[in-house]
């Protein structure tokens, strides 16, 4: 492809603005996940940029050298204060989570429409998913998991950042349909080693925030019972999704902290659907998101040149 | 397990986390006696419809004849005695003078949620053929069905009969619905009982701890719970009141007369004439009786509800035919050539004759004297409220709209609620009922500008503008695109008068 020398440049740009900004901190609004890689650097952080993240098991050892390690327990502080500052927002509709929750119908209806006819549901039953297990990796405030258990789903989220956890359990029992989710604050790969096994896995938004793509829909796979589903939606690596995603979304339109996504880190439709292949997963649907400024609203397409989301199947 | 008490006791959250946390790490057991336990509590319900009226009814029907959402339980509030009981409308009974004008698209919707079949057992009258003219009688517009290839230009029904059909609907389904009777004092957002959490900030708690459920406290001391509350409690709407919408209008300072009258002939064909107080309509409802609207000034109202009988139907039949001016002269086919570079495909009312409506006999009802005025809600939706019907919009009636707007808005809500539904959505949150908002909100305000822009440009005695109401008689006629459109529009198939395809 040649959006490899585009890429090389971009990751060189990000790395430079990351060192002028001190701190490179990704938390994705655009999506659920917290599997989120180290912060930079502890002391100049910008109280303008809010997003911190946590450490994980896995990423500590895959980290790139630029970026400097410091005394987790300072920083635990300093980042939940910074995070429980914007882990209030979760929730909030009009909030810096808008474009997710704007986009979550669109993503439950390509989930809902792929589930029911591999599961063979009754697509017009009120809860579909009526016996299914359902993992939501990298939940966050639990935005994703909520629909799932109305629809009848026995739902599991986890996310590597206790507030979000905190938060997820505090308003799913609000409602007594949601309260039955349970929420862990772990990684996929702990669930892993527990040998839990879900029927269909979901991991939307996260991919573009793991340091080791390959490792995670390996994870995720490991997950899956066999025939299961996997379903991973992410943002592709195009020039389109630099303008997008990055240029508009982060530095012009301010829907997103800068920094929140790299570039570099997106994966195209290709190589996600190889990586999930040798997962053992057989992609066989794939959709894009595509976001209408007129009326403000999300639909699903077959542009999968910024947003994308693909569903795969476990061999058996 | 643990989780229904978290919910249903205010007691040491923390404690009970410390353990929730633990049993992450082994298989956590599922249960499905939590929704039970919460529904054991007999005044939740999903969705609340304050006002049990023909579109409160029809938002209940459409949800009951869905299976995204016949599961719902639906509470209706509404303290009108007939709705608890099972309706016999004999069929001698004489027409009552509150009728509506149904149209086509409202038709297809009944027939959707399976209460039309109930309509067509009682007394009903559909019409082909229209006449609009008034006083200065420069100039007449024909509609007929044929002009768009439709069989029918809509139907007039008893309200009573709409009502009952929809209720004798809900009846034959399983939907578990319960009937309030009695009406609404207050309405508040029900904060949730676990609002005590030790370990995160106050911020984060009060955000989203407000408003998982709206609280209905009743007249007669009932209270019920609910997810979604549904205003179609008409044009004096409580819910509106309750939950701050601010609205915009005015009042026409004219009233409405309405009675039924009888005619020695039947009558398929809806009449209207524009006289200069205001426009009066003759409408057909079936075995010889119609339906007058009588649109004039409130002191001429009192009067005509106040004399006699027989002078009545002598005024009545003075303003149908030569009071107040002449006929409006019928062009014959032949000599009317500037248009004819219009005419393209003409239609077939543009060939019809001038005819008089039909001589009304005799009065068959009490007359009834309504005051109009336009009002419109700023808002539709707010979390977990949303209005539906007059209690959003009150229109003139000129032209037999606004119950269809009220069908139309029961229809989309249904409708928005069932896609919501399919995506797991909480069908109280305001970004979903915006949807319905955005549908219908732009619709609404152009139908009541249109109608509103009718209102004034009728009433008004000016020589040049009534050449311009004459001249925009002819061109309805015989401009037979704007014809067509024209009846699209009013049959509910065309949402806005013109195709703009950002709103499509």
């Amino acid at each position: 492809m040649g959006s490899n020398s585009i890429s090389k440049m971009a990751a060189r740009h990000l790395r430079i603005l990351s060192g002028c900004n001190g701190a490179l901190l990704s938390v994705r609004f655009f999506s659920d996940s917290t599997l989120a890689q180290e912060p930079i650097a502890s002391t100049a952080i910008d109280s303008a940029s809010v997003s911190p993240s946590i450490n994980t098991a896995e990423n500590h050892s895959q980290l790139n050298n630029n970026k400097k390690h410091s005394a987790p327990s300072s920083l635990k502080h300093a980042e939940l204060a910074k995070f429980s500052a914007i882990a209030d927002t979760w929730w909030d509709a009009e909030g810096p989570y808008k474009p997710l929750h704007a986009l979550n119908p669109t993503r439950l209806a390509f989930i809902r429409s792929t589930l029911c006819r591999h599961f063979r549901k009754d697509p017009y039953s009120a809860r579909p998913f009526e016996g299914l297990n359902i993992v939501d990796v990298g939940c966050g405030g639990g935005i994703l998991s909520e629909p799932l258990a109305r629809m009848g789903a026995t739902v599991t989220g986890i996310d590597a950042v206790e507030k979000n956890i905190k938060i997820a359990r505090l308003h799913a029992d609000l409602d007594p349909e949601t309260s039955t989710i349970e929420y862990c604050c772990t990684t996929a790969e702990k669930l892993v080693e527990e040998q839990r096994k879900f029927d269909a896995v979901i991991g939307s938004e996260v991919i573009e925030h793991v340091a080791d793509p390959a490792e995670f829909c390996k994870s995720l796979s490991a997950l899956t019972v066999s025939e299961g589903a996997t379903v991973i939606s992410t943002i592709n690596r195009s020039v389109r999704a630099y303008a997008t995603a990055i240029i508009a979304a982060e530095h012009i339109l301010h829907w997103l902290p800068k920094g929140t996504h790299q570039w570099s880190s997106f994966l195209t439709p290709e190589e996600l659907v190889l990586i999930l292949q040798r997962a053992s997963i057989d992609v066989k649907e794939m959709a894009g998101f595509v976001y209408n400024p007129l009326t403000g609203r999300w639909s699903l397409s077959d542009d999968i040149s910024v947003n994308f989301i693909a569903f795969g199947t476990k061999n058996s | 397990m643990n989780r229904i008490i978290v919910g249903r006791l205010s007691v040491n959250v923390s404690g009970l986390r410390v353990l929730q946390r633990s049993f992450c790490s082994s298989v956590a057991e599922k249960e499905s006696e939590v929704k039970q336990s919460f529904t054991n509590n007999d005044d939740q319900y999903d969705v609340a419809v304050v006002g049990g009226g023909m579109v409160g009814m029809a938002l209940a029907c459409s949800l009951a004849s869905m299976p995204l959402t016949k599961h719902l339980s639906v509470a209706i509030i509404d303290s009108n005695p007939a709705l608890g009981k099972s309706n016999f409308i004999k069929k001698e009974d004489p027409p009552d003078p509150r009728v509506s004008t149904v149209t086509p698209a409202t038709i297809s919707f009944f027939k959707e949620i399976g209460a039309w079949q109930y309509v067509q057992q009682h007394r009903h009258a559909y019409f082909d053929k229209m006449q609009v003219w008034d006083y200065t009688g420069l100039g007449y517009t024909k509609y007929n069905a044929r002009d768009v290839n439709k069989e029918i230009l809509g139907c007039v029904v008893e309200n009573k009969v709409l009502h009952s059909s929809l209720l004798s609907c809900m009846q034959n389904t399983e939907f578990r619905k319960t009937i309030y009777p009695s009406r609404l004092t207050s309405m508040a957002l029900l904060p949730s009982s676990s609002s005590i959490s030790v370990d995160s900030t106050p911020s984060a708690t009060t955000l989203f701890t407000k408003g998982h459920l709206a609280k209905l406290d009743l007249s007669d001391g009932k209270s019920l719970y609910a997810k979604l509350v549904v205003g179609a409690d008409g044009g004096k709407s409580r819910v509106r009141e309750l939950a701050g919408f601010k609205t915009t209008g005015w009042s026409y300072s004219q009233n409405a007369i309405i009675c039924t009258v009888e005619h020695n002939k039947e009558n398929y064909c809806a009449w209207q004439r524009f006289l200069p107080a205001g426009p009066i309509a003759l409408l057909p409802i079936g075995d010889n009786f119609s339906n007058i609207v009588w649109t004039m000034n409130p002191k001429d109202a009192s009067d005509c509800k106040s004399m006699n009988e027989d002078d009545f139907v002598k005024i009545l039949n003075h303003a149908l035919d030569y009071g107040y001016g002449p006929h409006p002269k019928s062009i014959s086919s032949g000599s009317v050539d500037m248009f004819s570079w219009f005419r393209g495909d003409a239609t077939l009312s543009a060939k019809e004759c001038f005819e008089v409506p039909p001589r009304v006999v005799k009065l068959a009802s009490e007359r009834m004297v309504f005051p109009l005025s336009l009002k419109h809600a700023n808002n539709y939706v707010s979390k977990r409220v949303v209005l539906i019907g007059d209690a959003a919009h009150t229109v003139h009636p000129l032209a037999g709209q606004g119950v269809n707007l009220g069908f139309g808005d029961a229809s989309t809500l249904s409708r928005i609620i069932a896609e919501g539904i399919a995506v797991g959505a909480d069908i109280g949150e305001v970004s979903l009922l915006k949807k319905y908002e955005a549908e219908r909100k732009p619709a609404n305000i152009v139908m009541m500008a249109v109608l509103d822009g009718f209102q004034k440009a009728y009433s008004v005695d000016f020589g040049p503008l009534n050449i311009l109401r004459a001249a925009a008689f002819h061109g309805a006629q015989y401009i037979s695109p704007l014809k067509r459109n024209i009846i699209s529009y009013a049959s509910g198939e065309q949402r806005l008068p013109l195709p703009l395809p950002l709103f499509t």
